[in-house]
């Protein structure tokens, strides 16, 4: 699957992932719905790997309904720029999962409809899932 | 121009609303603010409304009022605490997250359970959904004006809930499932409780459908009331008892088997019409064959051990820790330090009362999580929201969304 554009293949416990260039994402992500039948996006969430550089991982979760299969997409963005394009044109249920990453991770998705904050207030200032953002307290 | 995702903001209503106030002669519309502690949208959603008259013209959804930082919280607790944590994101479906969460955790420690505990999971996990659809149907009941089903619904809840606290000594936050096992042995008798409750079960389910299938109320407030359609269901990140009333027949509990269901035998109910009464005859079908497991589990109950054999992850046995200065030092080590989980990266998904609950799990090799990832599936539900409501009439708000079934503690996390 996708062996032109991926980075990385791998099989851990049983699961597929596969890892592509964050600039391939859509490429990506549009042939996995249309060639091999991942008809759902489960989730899109964050991996912060503070202080390693690419900073940012962005793991999508796919299943295919109609063969039984889930897939793990994952892409690296970096921590000084951390962006990468919007998964919406493919799949809508990107839409508030991506507002969730860029909310709690700081991520900023290109060309999403509708790009805020959705769990904390609009005026928060932070990334809570951040791995230098503290769990107690706002500052150290 | 922009992408048409099918979910509208509320900067869409506004805008929506402005443009209407601007032609002289067009439509005068309002903007009604419904929620967040409106008692019909079950906890804290709030809708945004834009009406002409009693029609929505557009519905906006607006979360994270109980948004409580959880998935950080678990990378601030060990393995083994986190399993409380797991209790309070869906808390109408306590062990069905416990059981992602140990799940997850089991796949990177490559844990093999014990047979007894697998079924007791099977079981505790069904007596869940019970538990769940149960809150479901009485409070959408009292939403749509039929008070007595409610008082049922709760009575035998009640008896569901007695049950979770002779395992765990828990009514609602159990963490019964551990790492490696369960927190306990089975309870004394713990047998006739359970069969005392579903011997009676089934006639109590006949007693709700006699309440309301054929009431002329109920299928007149349910009937061709919040159809949306199976594509835009997909394509918006629905999972479970809505998809499975729009006739696709979907269950991880089928799909991809975990904690031996492959070994119990039940059927997945489906149905086509796709409305609010549909989505309520597939979960009162789900009641009847979710009866049906715990039957089976209550008969053919293995025996054995409730924990793995996993030295270091699970506790000692009592019994030795008074005898035997090893194994007080190995509980003593494993409650102060917790045990280390091998690097690497797993997603779990299982079917809760709900849809589908994910549980992605990333490991660095120490004794807390360096990552919990919670999908929940009211979060994928909400979604659709505005696709839902937009063009029905305002009464049909109530019993529109009371179908989704969404609980706001999962959705904010």
């Amino acid at each position: 699957m996708l062996e032109d554009i991926a980075v990385d293949i791998k099989n851990p416990f049983g699961e597929e992932a596969i890892e592509v260039a964050p600039d391939n994402i859509l490429n990506a992500l549009g042939r996995l719905k249309r060639d091999h039948k991942f008809e759902r996006l489960t989730s899109v969430t964050g991996v912060d790997r503070y202080p390693a550089e690419p900073r940012f991982e962005v793991v999508y979760h796919l299943q295919s309904v109609a063969n039984k299969r889930r897939l793990r997409v994952k892409a690296r963005v970096s921590g000084a720029n951390p962006e990468i394009e919007s998964a919406v044109p493919v799949y809508r249920s990107a839409d508030w999962y991506e507002r969730e990453t860029f909310d709690l991770f700081g991520i900023r998705f290109r060309n999403h409809p509708d790009l805020r904050r959705i769990m904390m207030p609009e005026d928060w200032e932070g990334h809570p899932l951040r791995k230098d953002y503290p769990v107690t307290g706002t500052r150290y | 121009m922009p992408i048409d995702t099918g979910i509208t903001t509320e900067l869409d209503v506004q805008r929506d609303h402005e443009l209407h106030e601007k032609e002289k002669s067009g439509t005068r519309t309002m903007v009604l603010n419904m929620g967040p502690q409106h008692p019909s949208t079950h906890g804290v959603l709030r809708l945004l409304l834009e009406l002409d008259g009693e029609t929505i013209l557009k519905a906006a959804p607006d979360i994270g009022y109980l948004h409580t930082g959880i998935e950080k919280e678990f990378e601030d607790k060990t393995y083994q605490q986190g399993v409380t944590l797991t209790d309070r994101i869906d808390y109408l479906a306590p062990l069905s997250n416990n059981l992602v969460y140990c799940l997850a955790a089991e796949k990177l420690l490559q844990l093999e359970i014990p047979p007894l505990a697998q079924w007791t999971r099977v079981m505790l996990t069904e007596l869940t959904r019970l538990n769940s659809h149960l809150v479901w149907l009485g409070t959408h009941a009292i939403d749509i004006g039929a008070m007595s089903v409610f008082l049922y619904c709760f009575r035998e809840r009640e008896e569901i809930l007695r049950i979770f606290e002779m395992f765990s000594g828990q009514r609602m936050m159990t963490s019964y499932f551990r790492i490696g096992g369960l927190a306990l042995p089975h309870p004394r008798g713990w047998n006739k409780r359970v069969k005392d409750f579903v011997d009676i079960f089934s006639s109590r389910v006949d007693e709700y459908e006699n309440l309301l299938t054929n009431n002329r109320i109920w299928t007149g407030r349910t009937k061709g009331v919040g159809y949306i359609s199976l594509e835009d269901m997909l394509d918006l990140g629905i999972t479970g008892p809505m998809l499975r009333a729009a006739g696709l027949e979907i269950d991880a509990r089928k799909d991809s088997p975990y904690s031996s269901y492959e070994k119990f035998d039940f059927e997945v109910p489906t149905r086509t019409e796709n409305d609010v009464f549909a989505r309520y005859q597939v979960r009162v079908q789900e009641m009847r064959e979710s009866l049906k497991i715990i039957r089976q589990a209550l008969e053919g109950m293995p025996s054995g051990t409730h924990q793995a054999d996993a030295p270091g992850i699970t506790l000692p046995d009592r019994e030795k820790m008074k005898t035997q200065m090893e194994s007080l030092i190995y509980h003593f080590k494993i409650v102060t330090e917790g045990f280390r989980v091998p690097e690497g990266e797993v997603y779990q998904a299982i079917e809760s009362p709900r849809g589908e609950v994910g549980c992605y799990m990333v490991s660095d090799g120490t004794q807390k999580p360096y990552r919990v990832h919670w999908r929940g599936p009211s979060f994928g539900n909400l979604q659709a929201t505005s696709r839902l409501i937009e063009g029905t009439l305002i009464a049909d708000v109530i019993a529109a969304i009371g179908s989704m079934d969404f609980v706001l503690g999962d959705t904010d996390r």
